[in-house]
């Protein structure tokens, strides 16, 4: 190999070192522009008052622009361990988009239906039919008296969210 | 410098810069085209035009179109639609070619399958129609966001969660992808950027490498006949026109294609004008709403096929989830046409009706294709999410199948 030949090989090298770390800063930035923004991020807190609920009836709440089931169980709703207990009453508070492409449910007598893909939920928000991999998940929420607040984790939305996870 | 002498023309003097009496002859008076051919090898002077089409139309409808989640809806169904002189032309232009190109695309493709056009040698022809498959797609997708009603909407809601399914990273991708926890502002917005300048920069270099890809292979012919282009080219040349088994693309091949175009492009200014509702969903004539999702989404009729592969699993089986099913049988569906060319083991290239079991494989796609077509649209309930899933599991199927039913073919004519 010449001298020049090294030479050129040198310069080939740095070159390539110089436009791999400009190449990989730019793809950071570049990522970075698609983050959704600070505004965005920030989101808010929505507060639910849930003694205005009707058992048997949900009702939907919005919440990062999310709609958000509250149901208030009737005595005749299955127990399960992901019902909010308020005094007497039960509730089921779920993000009311289906966890299998996201469409919103509706609520059909005592389930909730999926028009897109044919999904369906029971009354404890559990995936009963269709192609639904989990059952509607849970927005972190804490309680205040009888109301509650969507955004904040508070130590009965830690409670249910484990024993989701199990 | 080159020494330059005194021209005594404009066409002599580009000539001397610029060499355009070569640059023709290779592109278009010497650029050899089989005589054996029919109607169906005019499609890709088709698709360029109404790609041409859709970049001009879209250039007007871009001078009043506002990509903001407020302005969007309102600017194409009112400022658009009844203000701009010819604005409801444009887009119906615009909507009309977006799904007619579909059409082509699927008969370019069926054509290039049925006469073997994909492979020994072709392979890069097959590839890179197959990405132009795929960004037309995007492309389809995304402008299908920007009208911002209610089907822009939950389409991509769906689509934008199809991105969850990937391992790991699925929710956080999906959030990176819209730039918001649902659907909203910043989505649109990047869409509009991908759908009115990346995608279709991208289209436009494919289809130059889709041109250049025909150059050394050159076109396939209507019995499969292989034979030297160098020597026809020869004797047509030298007058032996009869002959010769080749014609210049220039003037000759594009005569008969100017033709066919004709026909086509009447065919597409009658939908524009009297039929142009079928590219129109009523759906999306109302707003966005982030809180509502209509009765029954289903994407637009080019994609009906993959979307009911998607759907067709809604049952769990031996323990993987009916999501992770679909999605991975979704994803089969979008990649398993760009291996084509090394799933057909037959060795020689012939016409479908000349394979017989390859002629039976292909109208069972066919009638596949068309079935989930159709189920596709219809909502996922009782007997029809049955018919899905069996038309799904066949789809896939065929193309497992097609190494052995294509070495069938080879063996039986002896040339395996």
């Amino acid at each position: 190999m010449s001298k020049e030949t090294n030479r050129r090989d040198f310069l080939g090298y740095s070159f390539a070192a110089v436009a791999a770390v400009g190449g990989a800063a730019s793809l950071v930035g570049m990522k970075q522009v698609w983050d959704p923004l600070p505004s965005v991020l920030a989101g808010g807190f929505t507060t639910v008052d849930l003694t205005t609920l009707k058992a048997g009836e949900p009702e939907t709440f919005v919440w990062r622009g999310k709609p958000i089931f509250v149901l208030k169980k009737t005595a005749e709703m299955e127990q399960s361990a992901r019902d909010l207990h308020i005094g007497e009453d039960r509730f089921i508070i779920a993000i009311g988009l289906c966890t299998h492409l996201g469409c919103i449910p509706a609520w059909k007598k005592d389930t909730w239906k999926c028009a897109c893909h044919g999904g369906e939920y029971n009354s404890s928000a559990k995936q009963t039919f269709g192609p639904p991999p989990r059952p509607l998940d849970l927005p972190p929420f804490s309680v205040n008296g009888t109301s509650i607040v969507l955004g904040e984790e508070g130590p009965e939305y830690k409670k249910i969210a484990e024993t989701l996870k199990a | 410098m080159a020494k330059f002498e005194k021209a005594n023309s404009v066409g002599e003097w580009l000539d001397q810069r610029l060499n355009l009496t070569t640059f023709n002859k290779v592109m278009m008076t010497e650029y050899w085209i089989p005589k054996d051919i029919n109607f169906l090898w005019a499609m890709g002077v088709l698709l360029a035009t109404t790609f041409g089409i859709l970049v001009i139309s879209g250039l007007f409808l871009m001078m009043y179109y506002k990509p903001d989640v407020n302005l969007a809806f309102d600017s194409v169904n009112y400022t658009i639609m009844q203000e701009v002189a010819f604005g409801w032309l444009f887009r119906h232009m615009h909507g009309v070619a977006a799904s007619v190109v579909f059409l082509i695309i699927y008969i370019h493709m069926f054509t290039g399958i049925y006469y073997g056009s994909y492979k020994q040698g072709r392979e890069m022809i097959w590839i890179s129609g197959m990405l132009l498959f795929m960004t037309f797609s995007a492309a389809g997708f995304s402008g299908y966001m920007l009208p911002w009603g209610q089907m822009s909407y939950w389409a991509a809601m769906v689509i934008t969660n199809l991105f969850g399914g990937v391992p790991v990273i699925g929710d956080a991708l999906v959030v990176w992808i819209r730039g918001d926890f649902n659907v909203a502002d910043a989505t649109l917005t990047r869409f509009f950027m991908l759908h009115v300048f990346l995608l279709p920069i991208t289209i436009m270099g494919i289809i130059g490498l889709h041109f250049y890809t025909l150059r050394i292979p050159h076109v396939n012919n209507q019995s499969s006949d292989e034979f030297d282009f160098d020597a026809e080219a020869e004797k047509y040349l030298s007058g032996n026109k009869k002959e010769s088994k080749v014609i210049p693309f220039w003037p000759i091949f594009i005569s008969k294609d100017l033709a066919v175009l004709g026909i086509f492009l009447i065919f597409y200014f009658y939908l524009v004008f009297f039929h142009y509702n079928f590219a129109m969903d009523p759906v999306n004539f109302d707003p966005a709403d982030n809180m509502v999702t209509p009765a029954h989404i289903y994407p637009e009729w080019y994609f009906l096929w993959s979307y009911e592969v998607l759907r067709g699993f809604f049952f769990d089986i031996a323990g993987f989830k009916a999501f992770d099913i679909g999605l991975i049988a979704f994803a089969f569906a979008n990649v398993i046409f760009l291996l084509l060319p090394w799933l057909d083991r037959d060795p020689k290239i012939l016409p479908a009706h000349k394979r017989p079991a390859f002629f039976v494989w292909f109208w069972l796609l066919m009638v596949d294709l068309i079935v989930l077509t159709v189920y596709g649209k219809l909502p996922p309930t009782g007997t029809n999410a049955w018919v899905g899933f069996f038309a799904a599991v066949s789809f896939i199927l065929l193309f497992i199948i097609l190494p052995i039913i294509s070495k069938i073919d080879a063996k039986k004519r002896g040339s395996l």
